[in-house]
């Protein structure tokens, strides 16, 4: 910042340091946390483009062939196609399937993570700006809500509402929303004693602004780092729930449900039909879990030497 | 003391309040038990009366408290399924429950234990770190994939452990038991292995950290300078101080121990609590689930209360806090 002209104006570099650039290039000074986005953004795209990636529709039932049930990996089905994860008992193609149910298995990971968020992050901001009998009702909740393990609330939740991908998200918000208002409260309970919500409050701002325009931005660092570990955990206790029957309805499987499908099969060895799903589904949360490790070294000041 | 006590025990029974309300509200006003409980070809005079027998012309909040008269006598509702009373179909299964948690809570402090010992007093060892990566797996793996994996591998490619049940039981206090036979003990070795690993996770962060922190104290270095072996310094000075904290919250993980049992006992089939309450959902077993539900709440709601209580005689910053 020592280029500055005299008519006050910054001299426009190529490389000024700014607060995002350096959060970059400290991001990828990791190899691991790379890696892990690296692989994450390819299973994504996966997801995003898995109808025209998919060798076949594995809904489509005029694609779909039962004589080619439980070939193993590597076979040529009926249809020409080479089934490189073998097919199910209906004679998916697994690779397909799991292609189509990572859609599912993010849909349901990222978007309950992000209402939680949003529900979450507004409360959590309101009982620290609010303070009083508003905070402590908020935060008696919070601490009701963790003091239940979150497979129990989800599975209460469920066994009220039924299967479906819409009441996975809504037992998944409610189990999740506790953690981002926690973390938002401690940090802007921090923040709103500081001068800049000071100065907000003497020229009269509204509300609203002072909350979401000066207060919320800078209680994002820690919020980002928990959203990332919660869209993980979202997704583990989507499958898990799945798994137990409870979540997704059979004609949208995510990868939870491609895993029960296969269960009873493993027993006779054909272990294909459980396996490659259980691949898909832990290379995504190791993924996710590795940006989201790094993200909070990176994004938090007390661990900076 | 007491009024904190008091106060606290007040906020317990309130929160059971409000868990019941929501539990029956749940389960009775969401669905109809008259389309399950009546047979369809009853007409519309047994239909009536059907309803006015089981007390579902009432208010709501009157039937909230008919439930909780009977709840408070120990009467859940009898199970549709097995038609008996479904305090007694739970009851019934909570021994195997909990002697799976017990048992993965013995084999999460085998294991952790000496894990976080060894990453502790060497930690830059490609050993260590190799402990501590797994530590991070057995954090964000589901369970009930890493349970499917331990069947893949053991019970049918190894053919080493049985996958499903309990195996043979031996008789205890009038209970059955699995541990007390060699047949039981193969039988519980995975699942209570696979409800462990979280708890194994744990451990060996608490022990490592316990470890490097106490390494660091005076009294090691003093016990050291008397010229005590390393193996006495370790086994029971720094040992003794760094099991409380450890045993401490794997003691406090039992809720949640139990809780995460129903993703065990279905992958294995193992025959407790857990696998009855999916099972129950599944079938729509009303009184059941609430029966479950309710007793499980109950028990996250003493066992909340127990440690709170402890802590406040532990800390006396607690008590302060809430003076305050």
């Amino acid at each position: 910042m020592s280029d500055v002209t005299a008519s006050g104006a910054p001299v426009a570099e190529p490389k000024v340091e700014t607060p995002f650039r350096r959060f970059v290039s400290e991001f990828f000074a990791s190899k691991t946390a790379t890696l892990g986005l690296v692989v994450f953004t390819i299973i994504a795209l996966l997801a995003i483009l898995a109808p025209w990636i998919a060798p076949q529709n594995p809904y489509d039932l005029a694609q779909l062939d039962i004589m080619d049930g439980r070939l193993e990996p590597g076979a040529v089905g009926g249809s020409g196609i080479t089934h490189w994860l073998g097919t199910d008992d209906q004679g998916r193609d697994m690779l397909s399937g799991i292609i189509y149910g990572l859609r599912i298995s993010l849909l349901v990971g990222a978007g309950s993570a992000l209402i939680a968020c949003l529900v979450g992050a507004s409360l959590g901001l309101l009982a620290a700006y609010a303070g009083g009998r508003t905070d402590s009702v908020i935060m008696r909740v919070v601490d009701l809500q963790l003091s239940f393990p979150t497979i129990l609330a989800a599975l209460m939740i469920l066994a009220f509402l039924g299967k479906g991908i819409l009441n996975v998200v809504i037992a998944l918000v409610i189990v999740e929303w506790a953690y981002y208002a926690r973390t938002v409260r401690g940090s802007a309970l921090v923040e709103r004693n500081k001068e800049y919500i000071e100065a907000a409050r003497c020229l009269a701002l509204p509300t609203r602004r002072i909350l979401f325009g000066h207060l919320f931005p800078n209680c994002l660092p820690p919020l980002i780092v928990v959203g990332t570990m919660q869209v993980a955990r979202a997704i583990a206790l989507e499958a898990t729930l799945s798994f137990l029957g409870l979540g997704v309805p059979i004609t949208e499987p995510s990868l939870g449900l491609l895993i029960a499908n296969g269960f009873e099969y493993m027993l006779s060895g054909k272990y294909w039909i459980s396996f490659y799903p259980g691949i898909a589904l832990l290379v995504t949360i190791v993924s996710i879990n590795l940006v989201g490790d790094h993200l909070r070294d990176v994004l938090n000041p007390r661990l900076k030497k | 003391m007491t009024v904190y006590l008091l106060r606290r025990i007040l906020q317990s029974f309130m929160v059971l309040v409000a868990m019941s309300i929501i539990v029956f509200v749940g389960v009775y006003a969401v669905g109809d038990p008259v389309e399950i409980l009546i047979s369809p070809d009853a007409d519309q005079l047994e239909r009536e009366r059907a309803i006015r027998a089981l007390g579902l012309d009432l208010p709501l909040w009157e039937q909230y408290l008919v439930f909780v008269q009977r709840a408070l006598q120990g009467d859940l509702g009898r199970s549709f399924v097995f038609n008996e009373p479904a305090l007694q179909i739970i009851l019934q299964r909570m021994p195997a429950t909990l002697e799976l948690a017990f048992g993965s809570m013995f084999l999460s402090i085998l294991i952790g234990l000496p894990l976080g010992l060894y990453a502790g007093l060497k930690p830059d060892s490609v050993a260590s770190k190799t402990i501590m990566a797994g530590s991070i797996l057995g954090f964000s793996l589901p369970t009930f994939w890493v349970g499917l994996m331990l069947i893949m591998v053991f019970a049918v490619q190894l053919g080493w452990l049985p996958s499903t049940g309990r195996g043979e039981t031996a008789t205890l206090f009038g209970l059955q038991w699995s541990f007390l036979t060699a047949n039981g003990l193969a039988h519980i070795l995975m699942p209570a292995f696979n409800l462990a690993l979280f708890k194994i996770s744990l451990v060996i962060r608490l022990t490592r950290a316990g470890v490097r922190e106490t390494m660091l104290m005076d009294y090691v270095k003093f016990a050291r300078a008397k010229g005590l072996s390393q193996n006495r310094v370790i086994f029971v000075h720094v040992f003794k101080n760094i099991l409380i904290p450890v045993v401490t919250v794997v003691g406090l993980e039992l809720g949640s121990t139990i809780a995460f049992s129903v993703v065990t006992e279905s992958v294995f089939a193992w025959p407790g609590m857990g696998k009855l309450i999916i099972d129950s959902i599944n079938v729509l077993d009303r009184p059941v689930i609430v029966a479950y539900l309710m007793i499980i709440v109950l028990m996250f709601i003493v066992i909340n209360l127990v440690v709170d209580i402890l802590y406040s005689v532990l800390d006396p910053r607690v008590r302060l806090e809430a003076k305050a």
